[in-house]
């Protein structure tokens, strides 16, 4: 296939997963360009996860490929054939992804300086003092420079979802995926987080993939939402379409259950 | 020479525990396997017979080795087989969260077993590795069975020569006693060390 570098930064082409029997995944083709907001949508069970985690390399492929930047993700070219990627052509590819969890996974023997400081030092080869420097830069951004010394589990849901951000920044990659990173929080927290989001989505070229039930900060922040129902693109397109006008039957279903959750989605 | 064998046999059962321990706990299938059959070899079999077997047997295949080595090697990687056991359940025991963080940061996976999962998992191995060295302790007598004379075997001649049971008895329980509260005292110590930042999380600061 012949891929656009620029229009199709990321590429799933005819990707399949499976679980087992259960597929997930089913002939998924999709393209991102570079520096785009794309927020992901859908029922759950519908696949969103499954995708950003294929992204960061957490779970394989049984068909098709992905190409990131023009270079397969899980597998490798060798004379002009394709084959399963190893180790280290996983680890160069990695390079360019950071991913933000739902559950933080920050490091709890850690102090939240640490957390931040510590991987650029191992994965990067960053100096200590240069990392250290980078690493309250970004606490300063979260907001959390106060912090600095304090474990994750001195910290509330909120400044630890924060933390793990400026930890998945402090790599500087190109792409940055998170998955529900608000749904994990107390109501009240969840607008701090948003807001970092905000600053980075302002701030950077960093091409970001949103999974989030927050419909109403997908509309604001994204400039493309894909509608996924049981592991295919139903509809994607510029969010005022895709709220206001979507066009597919199950996508209308899917926001007027949000919207009667009591949930805004403009 | 107790204090010695335990000494020695107490580094060979740290260094096995550790390396059959993170082998077992491995994702490479062949060497899981080999590791685990030495393991269930040296755990499912008594220290007793492995004494005898070492030091009487092999020498009729030409091998010959110092009655002191021997008693440590089979002390040791009797005790540590247990230990890995620890160790492997500890590894086990981090939260797939955590390796899964440090696959988003690109950490090598050695880079992630030395800096997130061992020093997670370490807290959760030294109670039981330390009740380890106490039976490790507590099993030297059994080098006299290979002519070492140990501790026990010693307080048995000066019992044989001066008939005072209760006086050599009471001394070597004595004894014994002393050996393993420096012991527990060491572990409390090494747990402490390893508790900075992770007793908080255990909710016990
Ligand atoms: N490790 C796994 N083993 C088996 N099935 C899995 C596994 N992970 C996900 N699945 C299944 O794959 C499907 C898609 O899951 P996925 O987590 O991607 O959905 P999602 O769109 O993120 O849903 P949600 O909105 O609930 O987070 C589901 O049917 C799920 O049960
Ligand atoms: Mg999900």
């Amino acid at each position: 296939m012949v891929l656009d570098t620029k229009r199709d930064f990321i590429v799933f082409d005819r990707v399949e997963k499976r679980f087992g029997e259960l597929v997930v995944l089913k002939d998924l083709s999709l393209s991102i360009a570079k520096g785009e907001k794309v927020s992901l949508i859908g029922p759950s069970g519908s696949g969103k996860t499954t995708i950003l985690r294929i992204l960061m390399t957490l779970e394989s492929i049984q068909g098709g490929h992905v190409y990131i930047d023009g270079e397969p993700l899980w597998h490798m070219r060798q004379n002009d054939d394709l084959v399963p990627a190893n180790e280290a052509h996983l680890r160069k590819m990695r390079k360019q992804i950071g991913m933000v969890f739902q559950h933080f996974n920050l490091f709890p023997h850690m102090t939240a300086l640490e957390n931040i400081s510590k991987p650029p030092q191992l994965s990067l080869g960053v100096d200590k003092a240069s990392s250290e420097k980078r690493a309250r830069e970004l606490l300063d951004m979260v907001g959390l420079s106060d912090k600095e010394a304090s474990y994750p589990s001195q910290l509330s849901g909120g400044q630890k979802q924060r933390i793990a951000i400026a930890r998945a920044l402090a790599m500087e990659p190109k792409i940055l995926l998170f998955d529900e990173v608000t749904s994990a929080l107390d109501p009240e927290l969840v607008e701090d987080v948003l807001n970092v989001l905000r600053d980075i989505g302002r701030s950077t070229d960093t091409t970001m993939l949103l999974v989030t039930h927050e419909m109403s900060f997908a509309h604001e922040f994204s400039n493309r939402v894909f509608f996924f129902d049981e592991g295919r693109v139903i509809e994607e397109g510029p969010p005022d379409n895709i709220f206001t006008t979507p066009k597919e039957e199950r996508t209308q279903a899917f926001l007027k259950k949000i919207i009667a959750a009591g949930m805004r989605i403009d | 020479m107790t204090l010695l064998i335990t000494a020695g046999a107490g580094v060979v059962m740290l260094v096995s525990s550790f390396a059959f321990g993170i082998a077992g706990a491995s994702r490479i299938i062949w060497l899981k396997w080999s590791v685990r059959i030495i393991v269930e070899f040296f755990r499912g079999t008594s220290a007793y017979v492995q004494l005898f077997w070492a030091y009487f047997a092999l020498p009729f295949y030409g091998i010959y080795v110092d009655a002191a080595v021997v008693g440590i090697l089979v002390l040791g990687l009797n005790v540590g087989s247990f230990g890995s056991e620890v160790v492997r359940g500890a590894i086990l025991s981090v939260p797939r969260d955590q390796i899964e963080g440090t696959v988003a940061l690109n950490l090598s996976r050695y880079q992630a077993m030395r800096y997130v999962v061992l020093p997670q998992a370490i807290i959760n191995m030294i109670p039981p590795m330390g009740n380890l060295a106490i039976d490790l302790l507590k099993i030297t007598p059994l080098v006299s069975l290979i002519t070492i004379s140990d501790l026990t075997f010693q307080a048995q001649v000066i019992r044989q020569q001066t008939s005072e049971t209760i006086i050599t008895y009471g001394f070597i329980l004595i004894v014994y006693f002393l050996l393993s509260s420096i012991i527990v005292h060491f572990v409390s110590r090494v747990d402490k060390y390893f508790a900075r930042g992770l007793d908080i999380v255990k909710g016990n600061h």
